[in-house]
């Protein structure tokens, strides 16, 4: 097979290099990671206005050469041809920032020294002209030497006429590779950017600047904290307000499904396997998916508006006091849909330690993942009723254990930046986006992968789990007329009993025993443990197995212990993903190891406190 | 002045910044914002309620935030004749 050509976008962050890159290749791309680092490589298939393929990659922005993280240095390297698993690019292209040319151009002159075939993608045109800037591409392409394409990456204006000059800057012969052109000095070449853009721009009227409106709220300091504290507390009252009716729905089909089995099949193992394991097991996870996806819709909006930064903006003053920089505020509050996106996002800081506190400290997050566990707790002990207007208890109390992580991530940061991470701050300085109205596609595509991954870790991780949970229920039977019960006398119920001499202290029962070890896979294995340790211990009382979880978690678990199995989550390391991500990214066994010792002595430490004080004021 | 005395939204010039207190990469990276002697600037916001927050300032056209010490090192001129 011959080796397609290989086009590269390249620019600086938030140029809109990820959205050309959608726009050209669709949905059709691949994601890999170059070897040796942890940086994503995320590679398409474009067709040239003559239908000619070539191969098109996104590489991570950056603002020039000089490289200063791990994602900064693979652009580097693929453009100079010296990255192990790339080969040169054939093409590239430049994408610039409309409304931004001084900066952007900057290093784009940079990148034009290479000598590679090249195309000046100006990008955002219409955010410029909304800002009353109007650029004459043909004055950029003469001074710049090299073709420039005016492009709405989002409204896909431009991409044919991009194709086209693609295919005529690859049709010619191979390029021959040319030696590195000497390095010009920095101001030099940012004087002749800015003498370029100036020079680029027809008319420049002042006009309403949206961003600059709203931002004297959303970055003042008393207003702009109401808002994002406003922000987050109204994304919590959702995710209780806006998944009753689907919640509702999909029990009614759980519920469907396993009447229909029960009545389908006769007693027997496999019916216990269907109904038990499979459909009480894991339909008791995916019950949650509305919620989770309520949790990413507004962590996405938040990012694609531009809010993110503004967030970071607010919250560094805060950081710095437990030694981390705002900048790390956006992978945490990333990590409240999952920790393991929110780790991989500590790539863009590139002071090691920082990095590193921030990758330790995520899991602390709440993640979606607790969700389903808070949720059946919340909704089976804690009242729904108002305690102010239009507040819920329930969404209430969620906010708090969400607060709870957050305070314990700050002190575990302050720590270890005393300790093991000690070292100088890393400091704070972040371009800030303008704001924009995200395009609903954008969002939906986004939420869509991440129903995608919840429901393949149902499949997967939570079946498998639930599944072999429930054999080692199953088995071995208990004798004819034994007094002891199915559960009590099977192999998981024995692991539990011995694991409860541990537990028992901090008020955990037999129960939560049992759930925390499949639960080691994944946090929301609780849940569907739970629901299959009852789903057996019901065997054929019709009455029991009408009940739904919650009710039986509240007949049989003092208010104590259900406080304390709450305070236990909010630390527990429970992930394998989480484990397997960190070893990754930190090149090693130490700290996922040091991760997982330091959250299990927090969650033991949490739950007791939480149940013997519970236990002390005479809750129940 | 210093870009941390600068009052909000009043435009001026960046006049000298003393590189020692940056970090070669914290330099670097402010370079690469486009933030350097002669760059037009004004300073759009302070944060944190002491006003011992991170400052977010325009350079050129861009928006960007940085904290106070750094932001302190950057020494500013205002008025007609400003202008490089
Ligand atoms: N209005 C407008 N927004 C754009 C355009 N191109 C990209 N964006 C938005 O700008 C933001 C940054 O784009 P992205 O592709 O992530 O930038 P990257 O960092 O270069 O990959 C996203 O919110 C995009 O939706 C464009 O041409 N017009
Ligand atoms: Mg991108």
């Amino acid at each position: 097979m011959s080796v397609l050509p290989l086009v590269a976008l390249v620019g600086n962050p938030n140029a809109g290099k990820s959205a050309l890159f959608n726009a050209l290749t669709g949905a059709r791309q691949k994601l890999g990671n170059y070897p040796g680092v942890t940086v994503e490589r995320k590679a398409g298939r474009l067709a040239l206005a003559d239908g000619r393929p070539v191969e098109l990659v996104d590489l991570p922005g950056t603002y020039s050469l000089n490289a200063a993280s791990p994602d900064e240095l693979v652009t580097r390297d693929v453009v100079m041809g010296r990255q192990a698993g790339e080969r040169r690019p054939d093409a590239l292209v430049i994408v610039v920032d409309a409304s931004n040319l001084d900066n952007h151009l900057r290093f784009a002159l940079e990148l034009i020294a290479l000598g590679l075939p090249t195309i000046v993608a100006l990008n955002m045109v219409d955010l410029a002209t909304r800002d009353g800037l109007e650029l004459d591409a043909a004055v950029l392409a003469r001074e710049l030497g090299v073709p420039v394409i005016a492009t709405v990456a989002v409204r896909k204006r431009g991409l044919d006429h991009l194709r086209e000059e693609l295919g005529g800057l690859l049709g010619s012969a191979a390029p021959e590779a040319k030696a590195l052109p000497p390095e010009r000095d920095f101001d030099v070449v940012r004087g002749e950017a800015r003498r370029i853009a100036r020079a680029a721009i027809v008319r420049e009227t002042p006009s309403r600047r949206l961003t600059a409106a709203v931002d004297r709220v959303a970055l003042h300091p008393v207003f702009g904290l109401l808002l994002l504290l406003g922000l987050l507390f109204v994304m919590f009252q959702a995710v209780y307000a806006w998944s009753e009716a689907p919640i509702a729905m999909i029990e009614g089909l759980a519920e469907a499904a396993a009447t229909a089995t029960r009545d389908a099949l006769p007693d027997g193992m496999l019916r216990s396997f269907l109904v038990d394991g499979v459909i009480n097991g894991v339909g008791s996870v995916v019950v949650f998916l509305p919620q989770i996806l309520i949790l990413f819709f507004f962590i996405l909006m938040l990012e694609a508006t531009g809010y993110m930064v503004r967030a970071a903006f607010l919250m560094d003053g805060i950081m710095a006091k437990v030694g981390l920089s705002g900048r790390a505020f956006i992978p945490l509050l990333s990590s409240f849909a999952c920790a393991i996106p929110g780790i991989m996002a500590t790539r863009t800081i590139a002071d090691p330690k920082d990095r590193l506190t921030t990758i330790l400290i995520a899991p602390l997050m709440t993640c979606s993942a607790r969700l389903p566990v808070y949720a059946v707790i919340i909704g089976a002990f804690i009242p729904a009723r108002d305690v102010l207007p239009g507040v819920g208890l329930q969404g209430f109390v969620l906010f708090c254990l969400y607060v709870a992580g957050i305070i314990g991530a700050m002190l575990v940061a302050l720590i270890l930046r005393m300790t093991v991470t000690k070292g100088a701050s890393g400091g704070f300085l972040m371009e800030m986006p303008k704001y924009q109205w995200p395009r609903p596609q954008d969002i939906l595509l986004g939420l869509w992968q991440r129903a995608i991954i919840f429901l393949k870790r149902a499949g997967t991780i939570i079946f498998t789990s639930t599944v072999i949970l429930w054999v080692l229920l199953s088995y071995p039977k208990p004798p004819e007329g034994s007094a002891i019960s199915q559960v009590d006398y099977s192999i998981a119920g024995r692991i539990a009993g011995g694991l409860n001499v541990i537990l028992e202290p901090i008020g955990f029962n037999r129960d939560i025993s049992l759930a925390l070890i499949p639960a080691m896979a994944a946090r929301e294995v609780a849940v569907s443990a739970l629901a299959t340790v009852y789903s057996i211990d019901a065997g054929d009382d019709e009455a029991l197995l009408e009940r739904s979880l919650g009710d039986r978690l509240k007949d049989q678990w003092p208010l104590p212990t259900a406080l304390a199995f709450l305070a236990w989550f909010i630390f527990a390391p429970q992930c394998i993903s989480t484990i397997a991500v960190t070893r990754r990214e930190t090149n090693g066994w130490k700290w996922p190891l040091f991760m997982l010792g330091y959250l299990f002595v927090l969650a033991y430490v949490a739950a007791g406190i939480t149940f013997w004080t519970a236990t002390a004021l005479g809750l129940s | 002045m210093r870009l941390t005395e600068l009052p909000l939204r009043q435009p001026a010039f960046v006049d000298l910044i003393d590189w020692s207190v940056l970090s070669p990469s914290e330099g670097q990276r402010l370079r690469e914002f486009g933030l350097c002697e002669g760059a037009s600037v004004e300073a759009l916001h302070h944060g944190g309620l002491w006003g011992k927050g991170p400052i977010a300032c325009k350079v050129g056209r861009m928006t960007i935030a940085m904290r106070r010490n750094h932001a302190a090192a950057v020494t500013v001129r205002t008025g007609p004749d400003a202008a490089p």
